[in-house]
């Protein structure tokens, strides 16, 4: 298997770049899905029900990285031999840590008064956080190329995700 | 995965939580994270004239092994000179604790911590000196 040369971008027929054509994506995505689906194998070589299956799980992967926009980032850092999330690397600018511990603290705070409406609210104001950020990232990546600014907004945006999916998982807990 | 006694001791009961004033001059703040995780740490250290830490706090807002390696570098911290406070490795702390191998960036997070604390004290003494 050579999934981890394998190109995502040239898997889905998309030009490397963070803007993308999220319809392209899909349409391609499942026309791959579909050829590689086990039914077409039943009565194949067991060698091209391997691949077969190796496409799929590789499309999938490869779907998921590409539609969502900090691990789209995190994926063409990476093409670019940059680790936005190494363990080594834990500086952050102050006044972004600080409004992480703000919103962690809210997060808290919420989830022990039961208090779902200011989860939401928390969710909606992160959301739009994370989307100012994306708009960034396409002007980084693909205008002014400028990998060390990008790297630190891609930082920043699976911080903000982090925090989203924790708060999800609390309004869940409380629903 | 199991935590060892030690992390779940400094997890269930965390030493020196809190904040300590950030616009004292005496005290150093120190801010660290890692995107991976989401996890964030704040280390404060008062240290006296002879550049002794005398007090330490922190606030972690991440997993046991993250909550524990900064309540440990708290205790750690009291009584040392920043030096030395400066020269504690990782490594150290991920030993004590017993971290396994998947948690050793939790242990790098509180050494990062640590040395950012200890700059931003350095950062504010120099500025005392040359106002």
């Amino acid at each position: 298997m050579s999934n981890n040369q394998a190109d995502y971008f040239q898997l889905f027929n998309l030009p490397e770049q963070y803007a993308i054509d999220v319809k392209l994506l899909e349409a391609n995505f499942r026309k791959i899905q579909s050829a590689s689906h086990p039914d077409r194998f039943v009565n194949a070589p067991a060698s091209e029900k391997l691949a077969s299956m190796q496409q799929a799980t590789l499309s999938n992967e490869a779907y998921g990285t590409l539609k969502n926009p900090a691990r789209r980032a995190k994926y063409l850092l990476e093409r670019r031999g940059i680790d936005a999330v190494a363990d080594t690397n834990t500086a952050l600018p102050m006044d972004f840590l600080m409004q992480q511990m703000e919103w962690r603290e809210q997060l808290d705070d919420a989830k022990q008064a039961k208090d779902i409406e200011s989860l939401e609210r928390l969710y909606l104001q992160l959301r739009a956080e994370a989307k100012a950020m994306e708009a960034n990232l396409g002007e980084l990546f693909d205008v002014t190329k400028d990998d060390v600014a990008a790297t630190e907004l891609t930082r920043k945006l699976i911080f903000i995700d982090k925090v989203c999916a924790d708060i999800q998982q609390a309004i869940e807990y409380l629903d | 995965m199991a935590y060892s006694d030690k992390v779940l001791d400094h997890y269930e009961n965390p030493r020196n939580v809190g904040s300590l004033d950030k616009n004292d001059p005496q005290v150093g703040t120190g801010m660290v994270g890692a995107p991976a995780c989401g996890d964030v740490m704040k280390l404060m250290i008062k240290v006296n004239d002879d550049g002794i830490i005398e007090d330490a706090k922190f606030k972690t807002y991440g997993c046991g092994s993250a909550i524990a390696s900064s309540s440990l570098v708290t205790e750690w911290l009291k009584g040392r000179t920043i030096d030395e406070a400066y020269a504690i490795k990782n490594s150290e702390i991920a030993e004590e604790l017993a971290l396994p191998p998947v948690k050793i960036h939790c242990s790098v997070l509180a050494e990062d911590a640590i040395k950012a604390a200890v700059a931003d004290i350095k950062a504010k003494q120099a500025a005392k000196e040359s106002a």
